[in-house]
């Protein structure tokens, strides 16, 4: 079963997510992501934002794949609770689903600044599932 | 952190000697239980930024240090570009130049009681705080640029503050040398509707109380009195910030200097391309949060007039603590040029610094340390002795405890909302869970943190704040 977690970090927060596929791993470490601002099930899905991202390698493109959804809540006031992942080599495209935050039903409690590559790791584990983490600075 | 691996040279200065790849040794200033709470993480990230080229004198840690980013918070160092020295977007910080700004009021504790509530409402409605909020100010392109190469002293320009503030803030308000065209165009558009905003997770608005005066020379000369009314704003520079560390960090990992302990350490050397475009973008960010801070400053003053017209909110200091500066210091008897990085870590000159406006030159600079909305911050003062300890540096504010996941399992927001207002503490916050998040049991000790930098000699407490409103980022 897909998943995420949240992990400790001193200051700030840890965010993991696991699954099949990179795909999956990454959707979910973005469900942590989102999880970290707000309670994710009272994100109704509303809108789609489309992205794309590429990089070096695999843990930088979780990086830079959290940092644009960073991004996207930022400059369009919204909270996502939905992702849908491809990756292809070191690039991927993503949708984001989600909608406005409204302060009255999202209490969102902290906004994230920017993913780093802190804790940062994405493999496939003993058990065959995809790990893709990193600490997001709040 | 585990004492017996470091040597110790006073009973709060705990060294750990080069081995390795270290250039130089890596020094901790703490008291003996601080250093026992310590993470092992800031052992490890302290060690790694003694490797790094150029570096003078020793990488130092500060009483409050924790895990932090390549470097660990409350970490300082300084490079020499010379000597091939570097700069480090992690040793900024995302949150560039966030920092403490003190208002100091004509009002007594005593005068401000019977209109708290108003107070408090008056403030939450005038500082967009929280997840999200907006701005009223909206910049177009050439004024975003002004507005970055200008800093507080634009703000000013536009009506929010007075002229006299710009000699309260470190640079006069604003930072040379910033290039607005080293920040992207995605790190302005994530700023276009933050200007004025305080942001979110430890950033604060905080009306203060004088609760206990320790140095009365300098109290008289930052005029401080006991009950006096202090108002306390802690925030940076927002979006634009926050996008400038993200898109440097990853240049560079990808283009920056190698080889390096960690990727988390990315740095470039100064005199590179990369180097100067990050130094021209940071001083960019610095100016957007003095900008920012001192617009906020304005609308304090406004919810203040609205109930209290008599306020008369003078500047008493404003210090970033996440910045990397060119400062003169002397190493191996020579005066040099250095750029400093202090991450989560105050500067602190002592008296008689030239760069200090001539209020304040005799007694030395004020250090403004942050507590936790239920205990207590410190007003500190630079000392003589700190230049030689670790560049002119003292601790930020607390440093956390624990986690954010850790405090939500112990704390509820509106139990601690409760609990504080029954303290005759007033919070006004958009979310309850980010009041549990930032919940003062999560925090470490802010007397210790402010007692061991006085017991290290890196700053004096000169005055005790204790809160009466809390508006919660």
């Amino acid at each position: 079963m897909p998943r995420w977690e949240h992990f400790s970090h001193g200051a700030d927060i840890g965010i993991r997510g696991i699954g099949e596929s990179a795909d999956e791993a990454f959707e979910q470490a973005a469900l942590a992501l989102s999880a970290v601002v707000a309670d994710i099930s009272t994100i109704a899905p509303k809108e789609r934002v489309e992205v794309r991202c590429d990089a070096p390698d695999l843990e930088l493109l979780l990086v830079s794949w959290l940092n644009a959804i960073i991004y996207e809540m930022a400059v369009r006031g919204m909270l996502f609770g939905e992702f849908h992942v491809a990756v292809s080599g070191h690039s991927l495209t993503g949708t984001l689903i989600g909608e406005t935050a409204d302060p009255e039903r999202h209490h969102a409690a902290v906004e994230a600044k920017g993913a780093t590559v802190t804790a940062l790791k994405v493999a496939r584990q003993q058990d065959g599932q995809w790990m893709a983490q990193c600490v997001v600075d709040v | 952190m585990n004492r017996q691996s470091l040597t110790r040279h006073s009973d709060f200065e705990w060294w750990i000697e080069p081995t390795g790849k270290m250039r130089v040794p890596a020094v901790i200033y703490a008291g003996e239980h601080l250093i026992d709470e310590m993470d092992e993480k800031v052992r490890e990230q302290i060690t790694n930024v003694a490797t790094l080229p150029g570096i003078q004198r020793a990488a130092y840690a500060m009483p409050d240090a924790h895990w932090g980013y390549g470097f660990p918070i409350g970490g300082v160092a300084a490079f020499d570009p010379k000597e091939g020295g570097v700069i480090s977007a992690g040793g900024v910080g995302f949150d560039i130049s966030c920092g403490v700004r003190a208002l100091h009021s004509a009002l007594t504790a005593d005068e401000i009681e019977p209109l708290k509530e108003e107070l408090a409402e008056a403030l939450f409605e005038s500082v967009p705080a929280g997840v999200g909020s907006r701005g009223a100010i909206r910049l177009s392109e050439l004024e975003m640029d002004e507005m970055l190469r200008g800093g507080a002293e634009w703000a000013i320009g536009r009506g929010y503050g007075k002229p006299e503030d710009l000699e309260r803030i470190e640079e006069h308000g604003c930072a040379s040398g910033a290039r607005p065209e080293c920040v992207s165009h995605e790190a302005k558009k994530r700023q276009a509707q933050e200007m004025g905003t305080l942001g979110s997770g430890n950033h604060y608005l905080e009306v203060q109380r004088v609760a206990e005066i320790f140095d009365s020379t300098s109290a008289a000369a930052f005029g401080l009195k006991v009950n006096d009314i202090v108002l306390s704003i802690h925030c940076g520079s927002r979006g634009l910030g926050h996008q400038v560390g993200t898109d440097y960090l990853k240049t560079m990992v990808i283009d920056g200097y190698r080889p390096i302990p960690d990727r988390e350490l990315a740095c470039a050397p100064i005199w590179s391309e990369l180097g100067q475009h990050y130094l021209g973008a940071m001083r960019a960010a610095t100016n957007c949060a003095l900008a920012n801070r001192q617009i906020i400053t304005h609308l304090v003053r406004g919810a203040f007039a609205q109930v209290m017209p008599n306020a008369d909110l003078a500047l008493l200091y404003d210090v970033s603590h996440n910045t990397c500066k060119i400062e003169q210091h002397s190493v191996d008897g020579a005066s040099r040029e250095l750029f400093v990085h202090r991450k989560g870590a105050t500067r602190a000159f002592g008296p008689g610094h030239p760069d200090l406006p001539p209020g304040l030159r005799d007694a030395g600079q004020p250090v403004l340390i942050g507590g936790t909305m239920g205990t207590e911050s410190y007003v500190l003062v630079g000392t003589g002795e700190s230049e030689r300890l670790a560049f002119s540096s003292a601790c930020h504010g607390a440093g956390r405890a624990m986690s954010r996941t850790q405090a939500t399992k112990l704390w509820h927001g509106r139990q601690l909302v409760d609990e504080l207002r029954a303290k005759g503490v007033l919070i006004r916050t958009r979310s309850f869970r980010g009041v549990a998040e930032e919940a003062p049991g999560a925090y470490k000790d802010v007397n210790a943190v402010a007692e061991a930098a006085e017991h290290a000699k890196l700053a004096r407490r000169v005055v005790r704040l204790v809160p009466v409103i809390c508006v919660k980022g």
